[in-house]
């Protein structure tokens, strides 16, 4: 006895909850046997009270019966009225118990007869489904048919929403209820206190949709409280989305040009500071971009748990192998066309076209696939901007990129040395700097990070043979725009040619804004042919 | 004073190129037209291709008037070729007339496919040949006019130039792509007819073609040399190599530069109008920035600052192409141009001809026998004795 004494209060506890249960929300979880029975009495007038009533219930198996009446499936037993799904099973029909889903046993065919349904039925039936859906049990589900139901906004369903209000614990898909709520009361013909309410609750989405809804409150023209509302709340909306629709620009704008800065900062080093002009820079990228396809198929292949790591892994290697080639290249080639600055871009471009066909001959012709880590896929919202984040991360990387080469060119002996040899190379060798030793390290660091921009890269862009020709000309226009051996001026020009670009883009459209940057460059170089941030000094006049 | 200016041209090498070109201009073509049983029978395609060569020794001809003779690198010169181009594409597309395959009279058939109604205002005047031939000019010119007035007199000089000239031809490129632009977008202009009446893929319209092409490059050798050979020419070089001192001198520098600038533009323009009747065909990939830069080559490798040298240049590094591409190595092809490249600016700055012509000059005998001596130095040296 002592033992069963807990059980008492506990199945008084049960039983208080069912109450409640009944008391708020009508017969859920309670038996709906008669309700689906009810759709066997009657006339259609009838059965159209009985899908109310069903629905009403909010009972997970409403939605089976209510889809098998739709598709003509449910049957009334004629001996007792009971409602079964009936299945053609030899001369009679095998039955179902749908709110049980259990076997109802056999049928013959006189003993059981179809409910008929009518295209007004069906319609109704869609929308009592629709209304179940804010009832599953799925705080997902529950949000996607209230956005749904916000988009059709039926005025009809206001009571029903009330009630799935009044139920709802879950926040965010208690306000997309109350959203959609204020929606249908717009369309109703409810007091306009009322729809100045709903308009509140509407302006405070602050979307596009919130607009249109609005627009079309404002526009019936009903009453005047209301369309006064209304338009305010549109016109301040419009603000907003006008203010957003900016702002998505700049973002678009910082985007791109943290491409662009990736593509030239290893060009601000090369060019910018040495004074090579690097027509294999694009390449260098692109060796980057290879790098990383073949980083992540021996991961693929060997070590698939790392996926996640390939681009950390990719990046130092990245480095490795861009910057070893450019040092080789400078050891070749370049040393010995120091001081002739257009006899470097020919050799240069013939070094492009060398290692381009190299990667075509031995990757072949086409794409490459490089596959985002999970952590750089997918997006997040940011008030009404949607970011994606291999995007974020790659204005992050740029910034990040920029920053580590300021500090290795201005607090590392190896940035004195560097600063050293392209200010003044004759003093610097006398004061003991090995300066072709510097010059091609120097190379090599410009080609090294275009490797690790390669990286980056390749997980927005196509990795191809020809990945680096797409970069090579931007690039240049950064760096010049910017102003020569500033690093600085690459940064503000990358942003700046970025940010324009994507500004014009929706008056010009893509290649027409682009023609309109090149030639905004060519005229900006008529009256600044020193760039944005151009060196003062001697030394300009090399 | 213009025969002066001509007749000033005329030394003995200039004779032997001319004579050479209008040889190969009129012999090739009538041995095309020879019975194929013939021995010395040349067959027409034989025709067509080496006609695009004489137009690409054209382009390099005039690539080399800026480069080799101002110091002016342009990585843009295809941008003129192409106009010129176009603009030949653009007659040849109204001689089509009703023949389209959408048969309208008036409109090329890609304005039908794009429900174009009437022809763009910029596409008037080019059913009559004269215009045609005037714009073939013009346009290029007047191009190079705009382009070089802004760059040479804000004194845009060396990489900064060659740099912006390529952002020239690149952002033509991405234009001419466009739809919009009434230039036939991606495709270009193509499914050409007639040329004045003529059927354009008769051997004997080809014949007249190549003929053409010569007698252009004879002409572009000429203008040339006359130019290098006057006083002009003289201010020319002393540009390339101290633009600083010249200007202090008191020469406009940016005046020298801009004429010679037009008129390589020019010369440009003409070599992509003789170009696509016998290729067939014009598209915005000839503005590829690519296609300047190889231009550039074929004067590296013949011999800058040597007139005869783009000529050679261009035809040898284009049979070379011609070779490679269309046997089992054309995958190399790629490795060789650029292997070229680098060998040309490492081990013959000068070119093949520049080099040949020093190497002439360094043996004793040679100086007893002024043939030998290239036509500038000869002109140089006869400006210095007068």
């Amino acid at each position: 006895m002592t033992t069963l004494r807990p059980t008492k209060p506990i199945l008084a506890f049960i039983i208080a909850l069912l109450a409640m249960f009944a008391l708020f929300r009508p017969a859920y979880g309670a038996d709906v046997h008669p309700q689906v029975n009810a759709l066997g009495q009657g006339d259609y007038a009838a059965l159209e009270s009985a899908i109310t009533a069903l629905a009403a219930t909010g009972d997970p198996a409403a939605a089976a019966v209510l889809d098998a009446l739709s598709n003509g499936d449910l049957y009334v037993r004629k001996s007792d009225g009971a409602v079964f799904k009936a299945v053609r099973a030899g001369d009679g029909y095998a039955l179902t118990d749908l709110v049980t889903g259990t076997d109802a046993g056999t049928a013959a065919r006189s003993d059981v007869t179809k409910i008929k349904v009518n295209n007004k039925i069906r319609g109704q039936i869609r929308a009592a489904s629709g209304s179940l859906t804010l009832m599953n049990p799925d705080p997902k589900l529950r949000y996607a048919a209230a956005a749904d139901v916000f988009k059709s906004a039926d005025p009809a369903q206001i009571p029903l929403l009330d009630s799935v209000i009044a139920g709802e614990k879950d926040t965010g898909v208690k306000a997309m209820l109350v959203q959609a709520r204020a929606a249908a009361v717009l369309k109703s013909d409810m007091s306009s206190d009322e729809k100045v309410a709903a308009v509140a609750i509407i302006a405070a989405r602050g979307d596009q949709d919130a607009l249109a809804i609005l627009t079309g409150a404002g526009a019936a023209g009903a009453d005047p409280a209301v369309k006064a509302a209304a338009d305010a709340a549109a016109g301040s909306i419009e603000g907003q989305l006008q203010l957003w629709n900016g702002v998505q620009n700049i973002w678009y704008g910082v985007s791109l040009g943290s491409v662009l800065l990736l593509a030239a900062i290893g060009l601000a080093i090369t060019f910018g500071v040495m004074g090579i002009i690097n027509m294999a820079h694009g390449e260098m990228v692109m060796l980057g971009a290879y790098t990383t396809y073949v980083v992540q198929e021996i991961i693929r292949t060997s070590y698939p748990g790392l996926f996640d790591w390939s681009l950390a892994i990719a990046l130092p290697l990245a480095f490795l192998v861009s910057g070893g080639v450019g040092v080789l290249i400078e050891r070749s080639v370049i040393r010995f066309l120091y001081g002739r600055p257009l006899e470097t871009l020919l050799a240069t471009w013939g070094i492009s076209l060398i290692l381009q066909q190299a990667v075509r001959t031995y990757f072949g012709p086409n794409n490459r696939e490089v596959g985002n880590p999970s952590w750089m896929s997918g997006t997040f919202d940011l008030g009404h901007l949607a970011i994606t984040y291999n995007r974020m991360w790659i204005v992050v990387f740029a910034l990040g990129v920029f920053a580590v080469l300021m500090l290795v060119l201005k607090r590392t002996p190896f940035g004195l040395q560097t600063r050293a040899v392209t200010q003044n190379r004759p003093m610097a060798s006398s004061m003991g700097i090995r300066t072709p030793y510097v010059d091609a390290l120097t190379f090599g660091l410009g080609s090294g990070i275009a490797g690790i921009a390669g990286v980056a890269l390749s997980q927005i862009d196509n990795v191809s043979p020809n990945l680096g020709q797409n970069y090579i000309i931007d690039s240049f226009m950064v760096v010049v725009f910017g102003g020569v051996g500033n690093l600085w001026g690459t940064l503000v020009g990358a942003f700046t040619l970025g940010i324009a670009n994507k500004f014009l883009e929706p008056y010009a459209g893509a290649v027409l804004a682009k023609i309109l940057v090149l030639v905004f460059i060519i005229l900006f170089i008529q009256k600044r042919p020193r760039g944005l941030f151009a060196l003062k000094g001697r030394s300009v006049e090399a | 004073m213009i025969t002066a200016f001509i007749f000033r041209a005329l030394d003995r090498n200039t004779y032997i190129v001319l004579g050479l070109l209008l040889a190969v201009g009129i012999l090739l073509p009538l041995l095309s037209l020879t019975d194929p049983s013939f021995p010395l029978h040349v067959p027409t395609y034989v025709i067509a291709l080496i006609g695009k060569y004489l137009c690409y020794a054209l382009l390099a001809l005039s690539v080399d008037l800026v480069w080799g003779y101002c110091g002016i690198l342009s990585l843009g010169h295809a941008a003129f070729f192409a106009l010129g181009g176009y603009a030949m594409g653009m007659y040849l597309m109204r001689q089509i007339g009703a023949r389209g395959v959408y048969a309208n009279p008036i409109l090329p058939d890609f304005m039908v496919f794009l429900n174009w109604n009437e022809l763009p205002w910029f596409w008037y005047g080019f059913d009559h040949f004269w215009f045609a031939a005037i714009m073939i000019i013009a346009v290029p010119g007047l191009l190079a006019f705009v382009f070089g007035w802004f760059a040479f007199r804000s004194r845009v000089t060396g990489v900064y130039l060659s740099i912006i000239t390529q952002a020239m031809t690149y952002a033509l490129l991405l234009a001419f792509f466009r739809n919009d632009m009434g230039f036939g977008g991606n495709n270009g202009l193509t499914d050409f007819k007639d040329i004045l009446g003529f059927n354009i893929q008769a051997p004997a319209t080809r014949g007249v073609l190549f003929f053409a092409s010569a007698l252009a490059l004879a002409l572009g050798f000429l203008i040339c040399r006359a130019v290098i050979a006057s006083k002009f020419g003289k201010v020319l070089i002393a540009v390339r190599d101290a633009e600083s001192r010249t200007r202090f001198i008191g020469y406009r520098v940016e005046g020298y530069k801009l004429v010679v600038f037009v008129l390589s533009a020019m010369m440009a323009g003409v070599a992509g109008s003789l170009y696509v009747p016998q290729i067939g065909i014009i598209n915005p990939g000839e503005f590829a920035p690519a296609n300047s830069i190889e231009a550039v080559i074929w004067v590296a490798v013949g011999g800058r600052g040597t007139l005869i040298g783009p000529i050679v240049g261009a035809l040898l590094v284009n049979f070379g192409k011609t070779w490679f591409t269309s046997g089992v190595l054309a995958e190399y092809w790629l490795f060789v141009l650029g292997a070229l490249f680098v060998a040309v600016t490492l081990f013959l700055p000068k070119g093949v001809v520049g080099t040949l012509l020093a190497r002439a000059k360094a043996r004793p005998t040679s100086t007893s026998a002024p043939a030998a001596v290239s036509p500038i130095e000869a002109s140089i040296a006869a400006e210095e004795g007068a």
